[in-house]
């Protein structure tokens, strides 16, 4: 077995073999500028773009002209929220999102803020979940869009999609969906989804870093600000030369998850339900979000009275994470287990495990008995672990000041 | 086939692939996370960070990744104007669709946005560098080195007189083929490419100093000293880094063997009857090569050589498809029916003497029988 064990697939996903195959061509001979109309270099590169663009679209049910390749699905989070609240604007200028979503769609809120926009920032219940009705009552007249994840990258969980959207139908709000954990993991199908916008990524689905895509709804028409400027490529939505291996790769990522992800996803959560098995039996180990409505790759657990970045550091043969990739470095707890009213204390002893194409039974059962011998280890040693096992509440307890 | 449209994108260097593949294949960690595989993909990227400063004679902190040359130009203009109440920007008359663009929208948010206009050997005329002289404006943006006809303008010169204006310079051409330096130019923003000198498409660098007032145009995650946010294309940073440190270390030889293959292409274009090379007199990319030839349409031209199996291109890539006149060669003053018969050279350093002589030999079988398309 090949150390560190990686359960870190929802930071990113490494790129399938089958995948890189057919990258490299067009990193050799097929180097042509895809924008270049006048010899076969730029014909044979603006092909595979278009045969890649079809391969998105079909996973996810929508017409290839549907697809606008960025850079990823941050870049797609910001093209679709300024991109639609700049357009339509003049409607309303009140955006509704989730405390749980992914900082791409957080901080790009923020920065509209700044620039005279409001945003309701809604609490999902203790399980991860948006409360429909509380959905519902923070549409007020003046809302043009609203943006919730499908599938949460901290604890898993999957949203109602479609109940939402049909909300946002009702009362005329554009719906952002940002699905960067979703594709290959749960079904979308487009066409019968009442979904505006969608932020797609490569390399959350075992394509390249550095390529992604945003589905712009054709019918009813939905229209955006460019964000990126210059040679109109992308039907003037997103200029740039486009990075026509990695569009390759997203193509091909797309089709294998098409072709697999029902088996995949079962081999998956046989594994994720071995290591929940394995790890549930523990004393004083909390599950973060809904165990139902959530992807079988996904298991966010925290373990009380062990203090998090000893436990990081005690598992250093595993690679985890103990929040998003994207907020990480910093020592924070997770504002995702926060917002589910996790303590302090609890978001901090949090790991997320994320499984994948390439976990096998060995790697989980190895990550069980690391994590067992190590949270033992520590408490063994953790003062705040003894006074619970004598029997001493400690949200009662007096503590003196420190100095 | 034989590829001469280097300025619009480059064939990848077989080191720089050798250097990519392990990112493509093992190496997948996100340079965020905090574990190995996460450490491993951190120092890779740090490392190309100092090759890529290193090519330009800048500082690995003053480099911020990008998706490529076009974002960087959209981060420099409206990172900057975003930063600053609306004022005055100055850009060249030739400059690239994604600093023509960029430009254009910060005209919509109130910015007093006018051209620089160029003389007929594509060089910003002295009048209007005595104007921004006299009047600084907030922003000049003026490019290296021209995609269409090569044209170098003195970037130096434009620094030395608009003092007070916050100058940003589009290198994604002259990167590679020239010497660099971005704290002697004296400029405060440089872009540069990935693609255009030998690495892969998707990775480009905005080089900024850190005086310089900045907001980020992508938001989320905090990247890149949270100016540029999103996972960092690992790979083709390392792509990146690696065409940096070879065009550094080759530069000059690469240069000296592209102007011989210039030169001599340029001295059998010039026989041709009928034929002009534009901005012929002035300093140009040692690579890059525009040309006429009266009663030709670029195009048809384009065409010919594509079925005698030599591509070249009828302007810029991005603009590609459009049948009109190159805006570049307008602002130069070229006669509009003549600019529509301009052909693109752009070679690269694998480009080897026989091509040279291929593409004399077909241009010249194709005017001398009138072929038409």
């Amino acid at each position: 077995m090949k150390l560190p064990v990686y359960l870190d697939y929802s930071a990113t996903t490494p790129v399938d073999p089958r995948v890189a195959e057919k990258m490299i061509p067009f990193l050799t001979e097929n180097f042509g500028n895809p924008a270049s109309r006048s010899h076969t270099f730029g014909w044979t590169a603006e092909q595979a773009v278009e045969n890649a663009r079809e391969e998105v679209a079909k996973l996810v049910n929508a017409d290839p002209r549907e697809i606008v390749w960025t850079s990823g699905a941050t870049e797609s989070d910001n093209l679709a929220i300024k991109g639609a609240a700049e357009f339509y604007q003049t409607k309303g200028r009140h955006l509704i999102t989730v405390k749980t979503e992914h900082k791409a769609v957080l901080d790009t809120m923020r920065e509209l803020e700044s620039s005279g926009f409001e945003v309701t920032y809604l609490e999902p219940m203790a399980n991860g979940l948006l409360d429909l009705d509380a959905f519902r009552a923070a549409i007020r007249p003046d809302t043009v869009l609203a943006s919730v994840m499908q599938v949460n990258n901290e604890i898993g969980v999957i949203q109602d999609i479609a109940a939402i959207g049909r909300i946002c139908r009702e009362h005329g709000v554009i719906f952002h969906v940002d699905a960067a954990q979703a594709t290959g993991k749960v079904e979308i199908d487009l066409e019968q989804l009442p979904v505006d916008l969608m932020s797609f990524s490569a390399h959350k689905t075992y394509g390249p870093k550095g390529i992604g895509a945003l589905y712009v709804r054709r019918k009813p028409r939905i229209r955006l600000k460019a964000q990126m400027h210059g040679g109109g490529h992308e039907r003037g939505l997103r200029s740039g030369t486009l990075a026509t291996h990695q569009i390759v790769g997203m193509g091909e990522a797309f089709r294998i998850a098409r072709e697999e992800m029902a088996a995949e996803n079962e081999r998956i959560r046989r594994l994720r339900d071995r290591l929940l098995a394995g790890l549930a039996d523990m004393e004083e180990v909390f599950i973060n979000g809904d165990l139902e409505q959530r992807v079988p790759h996904n298991l966010n657990i925290s373990f009380n009275y062990v203090e998090g970045e000893s436990l990081m550091m005690a598992i250093k043969d595993l690679a985890v994470s103990s929040g998003s990739a994207c907020t990480s470095a910093s020592l924070e707890p997770s504002y995702v287990l926060r917002a589910l009213g996790r303590s302090d204390e609890l978001a901090h002893s949090s790991i997320r495990f994320t499984l994948g194409r390439y976990t096998t039974a060995e790697d989980v059962d190895f990550a069980i008995s690391l994590i067992k011998d190590k949270v033992a280890r520590l408490r063994e040693i953790s003062p705040l672990w003894e006074m619970y096992k004598d029997g001493i509440d400690l949200n009662t307890v007096q503590w003196a000041a420190a100095h | 086939m034989i590829y001469f449209d280097h300025n619009a994108t480059t064939p990848l260097d077989g080191r720089v692939l050798e250097a990519m593949l392990p990112y493509l294949k093992s190496c997948h960690g996100n340079p965020s996370s905090l574990h190995r595989p996460g450490r491993i993909a951190r120092d890779a990227v740090e490392t190309a960070r100092a090759q890529v400063a290193a090519l330009v004679g800048a500082t690995a902190s003053q480099v911020v990744f990008t998706s490529g040359g076009s974002e960087a130009n959209n981060l420099a203009l409206k990172g900057l104007a975003w930063s600053l109440k609306p004022g005055h920007i100055r850009i060249g008359a030739t400059e690239h669709p994604s600093v023509v663009e960029s430009a254009r929208l910060l005209a919509r948010h109130g910015w007093d946005c006018r051209t620089l206009t160029v003389d007929a050997r594509g060089l910003i005329e002295d009048a209007a560098l005595d104007a921004i002289a006299k009047n600084p404006p907030d922003i000049v943006s003026v490019m290296l080195a021209n995609n269409e006809t090569g044209v170098i303008q003195d970037v130096g010169r434009v620094a030395a007189l608009a003092t007070g204006a916050w100058l940003h310079c589009d290198a994604v051409q002259a990167a590679g083929k020239i010497p660099l330096n971005f704290a002697r130019t004296g400029v405060h923003l440089m872009s540069l490419s990935g693609h255009k000198i030998g690495g892969p498409k998707g990775a480009g660098a905005l080089i900024a100093d850190a005086s310089v007032p900045l907001t980020p145009l992508i938001h989320g995650g905090g990247q890149e000293k949270g100016l540029r946010g999103g996972t960092e294309n690992v790979a083709a940073i390392v792509g990146f880094g690696k065409a940096a440190e070879l065009a550094a270390s080759e530069l000059q030889e690469r240069s000296r063997w592209l102007r011989r293959l210039r030169d001599r292409l340029e001295q059998g274009i010039e026989k041709l009857p009928g034929a002009t090379v534009f901005a012929r007199t002035t300093e140009r990319l040692p690579n890059t090569l525009q040309f006429a030839v009266a009663g030709y349409d670029g195009e048809t031209l384009v065409m010919l050589l594509d079925r005698h199996g030599i591509a070249v291109s009828s302007g810029s890539a991005c603009a590609g498809g459009a049948r009109e006149p190159s805006p570049v060669l307008l602002a130069m003053g070229v006669d509009p029916a003549l600019a529509t018969g301009a052909v693109r050279i752009s070679l690269g350093k694998d480009n080897t003497e026989a091509e040279v002589e291929r593409l004399l030999t077909a241009l010249g079988r194709i005017l001398e029988t009138g072929q038409t398309y």
